[in-house]
């Protein structure tokens, strides 16, 4: 690892001026950014010591409390809350299934005690060119070296929002759940606080895949809010992995559905649906969501949904077994979602 | 253009410099660990494991492969269980910090979960138990422990190689019972 500045903000604005000051008028995409902020540390250490992120100065804001403010109009998820927490809060747990199973599905309890949910979305790519810098070509890594996973070991590579330039999967949880419940992102900033809807949070790799989000490198992630809605109650996160548990997801679906009568066989009046494992950003299956409107939930609906949602998919030499593995997961969990009871 | 307020003293008790000095000058760090505080001077980048192994002498906390994905390093801050390779030491200043070291009482009296693990034989080569044993006592205080299903799920952040899962899982459920009993 080489060696940093290290200091500790106490507020969300000490942490952004510190930022400011650091980084001293260059602009740069966070993810390669010299000035970085530092919560839970679980996956800036970790690139650290691979030499894959080499910030001359990190800002630890491991300090800044966290909050879970629950109300009529919805969730707001403070950025510092650990994961650990918010998956064991017991209203998230029967409000808003998905989020409490995207979050327990993820990692191992450590590293959910120590991983804030700012951070958390922040996660960078498992893709192995990426995290092992003997290999000369990433485009995340060394912008304009090409892809070494598009003709290499791509097993774990995505098969939805790719480009020629990157094929790596996003690999976290809890965006799924937060994309397919339309959530927002509070960001702070030096000119203040601003919302972006969480869909526009990701960057899919086009042409620059090395820049991964919507923010600065001055701005803070401050807190999501998820909307109410008719359908937060009868959702889950069903992720299908190469071991039980403690595993990142080859394929994984997040449902919500509000269906008429209340589950009794009653038609689909609104699906959200957000797809894991399979795409380089997270991913929100808008086309599934639509072809399941005014349907009843049956095996040939769910079924037609998820060819919708996999019609623009690219399987490569090792990956393409995602496509229909992708597909058979988000079926389960559309049908494990209708046959949930849901508390009144 | 001077530092902005206080409030963003850095741990060197210097003004974060946009070039500071020497960035491998090492750097004062207390530690409270098992209820002894240590007063260090740390590379900055030294782990907490790290701190703990080579800096204190408390080779208990296992250094299995440093990023954050067997577990064997698994501590103790505030009673919550976390990853002793992916935590800066400089950051856990201010946390309680307990190692293997300190979970037996003043008396030498076992806690219930080594008296568990040995009770059933769970040591094969014994490199991931600390952090086995640690994880587990922690597992338990969460109220992750309910179930046969709830102990492999919250235990799956400590790989035994050796494979003694079985043995692992019977540990956890008879110090359970006398951990709630206390």
């Amino acid at each position: 690892m080489r060696p940093f500045a290290y200091t500790k903000a106490e507020t969300p604005d000490a942490a952004v001026k510190a930022a400011v000051y650091a980084l001293d008028g260059e602009t740069h995409a966070p993810p390669g950014a010299p000035v970085q902020f530092i919560a839970g540390g679980t996956t800036m250490l970790d690139l650290m010591k691979l030499d894959v992120m080499h910030p001359r100065t990190l800002i630890d804001i491991s300090g800044i409390s966290g909050g879970i403010e629950i109300g009529e109009g919805g969730l707001r998820l403070g950025a510092l809350v650990r994961m650990g927490e918010a998956a064991d809060h017991p209203t998230i747990r029967r409000d808003y299934p998905v989020i409490a199973q995207s979050l327990v599905l993820a990692a191992s309890q450590q590293l959910r005690n120590m991983a804030s949910l700012g951070g958390n979305v922040l996660q960078r790519t498992r893709c192995a060119y990426f995290r092992d810098v003997s290999y000369a070509q990433c485009n995340k890594r060394r912008p304009g070296s090409g892809c070494a996973a598009l003709q290499g070991v791509n097993r774990q590579h995505a098969v939805l929002g790719t480009s020629e330039a990157c094929i790596a999967t996003y690999p976290g949880d809890f965006a799924q759940a937060l994309i397919a419940l339309d959530a927002e992102v509070e960001i702070l900033g030096p000119r203040g606080m601003r919302r972006l809807a969480f869909a526009e949070l990701h960057r899919a790799p086009v042409e620059r895949p090395d820049v991964e989000t919507a923010l600065a490198a001055d701005e803070l992630i401050a807190a999501f809010t998820v909307p109410a809605g008719p359908w937060t109650r009868r959702s889950l996160y069903l992720k299908v992995r190469d071991r039980q548990s403690y595993a990142f997801a080859l394929a994984s679906a997040a449902v919500a559905l509000e269906i008429a009568g209340d589950g009794d066989g009653g038609a689909v009046r609104e699906a959200r649906i957000g797809l894991g494992g399979v795409a380089t950003v997270p991913w929100r299956a808008r086309e599934a969501e639509a072809a399941l409107r005014g349907k009843v939930l049956d095996e040939d609906s769910a079924r037609a949904a998820a060819e919708a949602a996999f019609a623009g998919a690219r399987g490569l030499e090792h990956n393409a077994f995602k496509i229909e593995l992708g597909k058979r997961t988000l079926v389960r969990a559309l049908l494990e979602a209708a046959r949930m009871e849901v508390p009144a | 253009m001077s530092l902005p307020p206080s409030e963003n003293a850095s741990q060197t008790d210097q003004p974060l410099g946009r070039h500071p000095p020497d960035l491998r000058a090492p750097v004062p760090v207390r530690l409270r660990v098992n209820g002894v505080e240590h007063k260090l001077e740390l590379d900055i980048r030294t782990t907490l494991l790290d701190a703990l192994r080579e800096h204190i002498g408390l080779t208990g906390s296992k250094k299995g492969c440093d990023q954050g994905q067997c577990g064997a390093c698994t501590v103790l801050l505030d009673g919550r269980r976390v990853l002793g390779c992916l935590t800066l030491a400089v950051m856990a200043q201010g946390f309680s910090i307990t190692t293997i070291e300190g979970l037996a009482g003043a008396d030498g009296a076992l806690h219930p979960m080594q008296q568990a693990f040995i009770d059933h034989d769970v040591f094969q080569c014994g490199y991931c138990t600390p952090g086995q044993i640690l994880s587990a006592v922690a597992c338990v205080a969460e109220g992750h422990a309910k179930t046969d299903a709830d102990i492999r799920e919250y235990m799956s952040g400590n790989l035994c190689r050796c494979a003694a899962y079985p043995n692992i899982l019977a540990a956890v459920k008879q110090a359970r019972t006398l951990m709630e009993g206390a």
